[in-house]
């Protein structure tokens, strides 16, 4: 009988590099420093390494296919590199790959590194690209990502009978609060705290969303190194573990896109990935035993509706929990302590291991105190890759040994 | 018997009034301003002649057997493709069966009296029993000029059969010359024309009455035997001077609808024929004229079948459903006689690959989904497992049309980032009644026509235009459904 990967890896060291508009930066500058900062924390040699993964999504404009960059890139040596694409997720899936194969017993030693380089397109905006293959190019509406999550608005106003303008207003919520935090983090893409009138006020670009309710595109890198917590405790004796408690994955079935049994108010991958990782984690009442999460704010819309499909918010009650501040940095489950994608920034394939190193560095308490939540036990990260109709949701639980 | 057993009709939604053309392009030809009354019917960024035509195809076929239909014939002079046959787009379209006949009338304005003369003979020598004739013209006048003023963009279609028909076919007197009144070339993208007064005196001042002489002197018929006559001529001076010269009284004319549409060409006598016979009553014997590189002329005869034709929304509910466009530069993005930026997004390059597009030809053009024959479930675009998780049976299905069934909106958007030349993109998915989701583009709609549940229908629109290699690809959208017009 399967019983998941829980407390059977534990997270060695990790490393992100400022998100931005990295004019100045290649992917291969990104992926070195996201290493080089990693492979210090973790406090090992290059060599120690024996396998690795590679998040990656945008071929387009990219680092193009297959594990050669980071062979190439970081001059590894001959190890088996894998590169993981699985949209939004694509992070957490090399992160995934790293920690099966240590909780597999393959490797001692796994690196799992996500870049993406988006600043490269010449347009604002995610870059056009075919990613539901070549049929549904052809027959599917000229869209976009916001007005593709745009959608889960109509849908959730329609199935609640919650007012557009309340939603509006929740959403600016929490854009407002995301950007109170990213504000605070020096790694942050946008760090410019914002009115809730400026939001509620900013040019629509996907009804109802406006300019503040859609996240930063943003160049960047992320990487972690897991181990057994037996290597990490003799690697690092002084330092509490941070232990994987949970890493799930759901895609969509299909029903989405083509049945009519799914309401569009939320996301049937997310509401499953969340089951199984609170099964793996032993979580019984996540609203009362999260202590944080990085939750995938592509839009301030999908952050709303994922606060119930997390069961953390009560269906129908989200706006009423970000109203009265529940996903404040000050509240009961700090939602986006360090910017969420909203200001953090969004590199596709980075975002993944990026809300890993909010959660392990908050649980190591090494945050400063502004930015600090406060005890946390368990830390949530959560992804969704795709479109509400198709998608891919990885949900990962960290938490102190 | 051979004749017509239904008609549609097809104006698309923009009217486009002369003075705001008048008021940008007068300076440069300010005589213009003899032809700057009333409006135009304008198509929308993303129909062509070929959705015309299919739109009124679709408007001419309701409650009739669409697998009935042996041949499609389409007729225009401003059709998409040289080369790939635009009516198998438009039969494609219509969910028409693959042993058909079909055919492009192309090459004069007369194109689509000629193409209605083919079929009614096809039925009359036995070769087929039901053959649809779908014309469509979006003709482009040179910024500043008359052409641009009077062109107008319309489709008009025709059940011809020999089966309950309303109007019997009795016969026919056509006319060729090598009249270069107005002409393009093969690459030209306007409209040129010789001198208005040798078009409207010799043209159709002289060919008109000829034809129409000729036709009678054929059948031993005089003028006044006909409840209506309809002709096209844009010059309304000249109109009288016909009239005269045929001898017919005023209500013998069918108006041309000059003021409201414009003159849509090929389409243009079958236009106004498709209004003719919305008002016509059994025994009314219609003299119909197509004229351009010379004359033809078709007679009818109304039977009492007219009564039983159900009502379509034709011609008149067509025309009721209505949008000012209300910039004249938009009116030039959308038939692409400027060029616009529209962003860097939009200059992604997107081939068009035929093989799949062969593939899937059915479920592109014809919105052919399926159905599951285990559990009833019907998906678009067709699965290839059931998608009932309950049922989940694999290749067990019938296609089915889902074209023509509508659906409800489910959620929808309005998008400015999405590159368009008509921003901003509204889209959404949509409930298909019968079962099923899929999500669609919108046209012919405003963010504020929008509801979830509000009903839908699908209209056949140009997809994309791919202009580095001249491809024009259609699909379906959703527009809000139009109550249907009595």
């Amino acid at each position: 009988m399967a019983q998941g990967i829980r407390d059977k890896v534990a997270i060695l060291g990790m490393g992100c590099t400022k998100y931005g508009e990295r004019w100045d930066c290649d992917s291969e500058d990104l992926a070195v420093q996201a290493f080089v900062d990693t492979l210090e924390d973790a406090g090992i040699e290059k060599n120690d390494i024996q396998a690795a993964w590679l998040g990656s999504h945008f071929d387009e404009v990219n680092i193009g296919k297959g594990g050669n960059f980071l062979g190439v890139t970081l001059h590894l040596p001959y190890i088996p590199v894998t590169r993981t694409e699985n949209f939004c997720a694509s992070g957490t899936e090399a992160f995934r790959g790293a920690c099966y194969a240590v909780a597999a017993g393959a490797y001692d030693i796994a690196l799992a590194l996500g870049v993406e380089k988006l600043k490269d397109t010449g347009y604002g905006g995610l870059p056009n690209s075919p990613a539901f293959g070549q049929f549904s190019q052809m027959i599917g509406p000229n869209a976009t990502a916001p007005g593709m999550f745009a959608q889960l608005a109509t849908a959730y106003s329609a199935k609640y009978g919650v007012p557009m303008e309340k939603i509006k207003e929740a959403i600016a919520h929490v854009s407002w609060k995301s950007h109170q935090n990213g504000a605070k983090n020096p790694r942050a893409h946008l760090r410019k705290p914002v009115s809730m009138e400026q939001i509620m006020m900013a040019p629509i670009i996907a009804y109802p969303l406006g300019l503040f309710d859609c996240c930063g595109v943003s160049d960047g890198a992320a990487a972690a190194i897991v181990t057994t917590p037996e290597i990490a405790a003799k690697l690092k004796p002084n330092q509490p573990l941070v232990k994987v408690k949970a890493l799930q994955i759901a895609v969509s079935s299909g029903e989405e896109v083509a049945y009519n049994n799914w309401d569009g108010a939320g996301f049937a991958t997310t509401q499953r990935a969340a089951k199984r990782a609170y099964e793996e984690a032993g979580i019984t009442n996540p609203r009362e035993e999260i202590s944080m999460m990085e939750v995938h704010d592509c839009f301030s819309i999908t952050e709303f509706a994922t606060m119930e499909d997390l069961q953390v918010s009560p269906p129908g009650g989200a706006a009423d929990d970000i109203l009265a501040g529940f996903y404040d940095l000050d509240g009961q489950v700090p939602c986006q302590p360090d910017g969420g994608l909203k200001c953090f920034g969004h590199p596709i394939a980075s975002s993944g291991i990026r809300m890993i190193f909010e959660m392990y560095n908050q649980l190591l308490g090494r945050w400063p105190e502004d930015r600090a939540v406060k005890n946390p036990k368990f830390g949530l990260t959560h992804n969704l890759g795709g479109v509400p109709t198709a998608n891919v949701c990885s949900i990962g639980i960290f938490g102190l040994d | 018997m051979a004749g017509i057993s239904s008609y549609g009709g097809y104006i698309p939604r923009y009217r486009l009034n002369r003075m705001l053309i008048y008021g940008a392009m007068g300076w440069i030809n300010p005589v213009t301003i003899t032809n700057a009354q009333g409006e135009k019917a304008v198509a929308n960024f993303d129909e062509d002649s070929v959705t015309l035509a299919v739109a009124a195809g679709t408007d001419c076929l309701a409650g009739f057997d669409r697998g009935a239909v042996d041949g499609v014939y389409f007729a225009s002079t401003t059709a998409p493709y040289k080369e790939r046959q635009n009516a198998n787009i438009v039969a494609g379209a219509l969910s028409a069966r693959d042993d058909i006949r079909t055919a492009d009338f192309g090459g004069s304005l007369k194109a689509g009296t000629t193409a209605l003369l083919a079929a009614v003979e096809a039925i009359a020598a036995g070769n087929a029993s039901s053959m649809m004739v779908c014309a469509a013209d979006c003709r482009l006048g040179k910024m500043g000029t008359s052409q641009e003023m009077i062109f107008g963009d319309a489709g008009a279609a025709f059940l011809v059969s020999d089966k309950d028909v309303i109007a019997e076919f009795k016969g026919s007197y056509s006319l060729a010359y090598d009249f270069v009144d107005h002409f393009r070339g093969a690459f030209a993208q306007f409209d040129r024309q010789w001198e208005d007064r040798w078009i409207r005196d010799l043209g159709f001042t002289d060919f008109i009455p000829q034809a129409v002489a000729g036709l009678c002197a054929k059948y031993s018929l005089q003028p006044g035997d006909f409840a209506k006559v309809v002709y096209p001529c844009y010059y309304s001076g000249a109109r009288r001077s016909i009239d005269n010269k045929i001898g017919l009284t005023p209500e013998q004319v069918q108006e041309d609808m000059l003021g409201v549409i414009g003159d849509s060409g090929a389409a243009q006598p079958l236009v106004m024929l498709a209004k003719a016979l919305e008002d016509a009553r059994p025994g009314d014997k219609i003299l119909l004229v197509g004229y351009g590189s010379g004359c033809d002329t078709l007679y009818f005869e109304v039977t009492d079948k007219i009564a039983e034709l159900a009502p379509r929304r034709g011609i008149s509910g067509s025309l009721a459903i209505r949008t000012d466009l209300d910039n004249y530069a938009k009116y030039l993005v959308w038939r692409r006689m400027v060029p616009a930026d529209i962003g860097m997004r939009g200059e992604e390059d997107q081939w068009t690959r035929w093989s799949l597009v062969w593939r899937n030809s059915r479920v592109v053009l014809g919105m052919q989904g399926n159905k599951c024959t285990e559990c009833g479930t019907q998906a678009y675009p067709p699965q290839k497992i059931c998608v009932n998780p309950d049922c989940n049976a694999v290749g067990r299905f019938e296609p089915v049309y889902v074209s023509d069934k509508g659906g409800k909106i489910f959620s929808f958007t309005s998008d400015m980032l999405a590159a368009t030349p008509n921003p901003p993109a509204i889209y959404g998915n949509v409930e298909i009644n019968d079962g099923g989701k899929v999500q669609l583009d919108f046209t012919d709609c405003a963010l504020e026509d929008l509801a979830v549940s509000k009903a839908v229908d699908f209209s056949f629109r140009l997809k994309y235009y791919d202009p580095k290699r001249d491809i024009s690809f259609y699909f379906w959208k959703a527009i809000p459904a139009r109550e249907e017009v009595a």
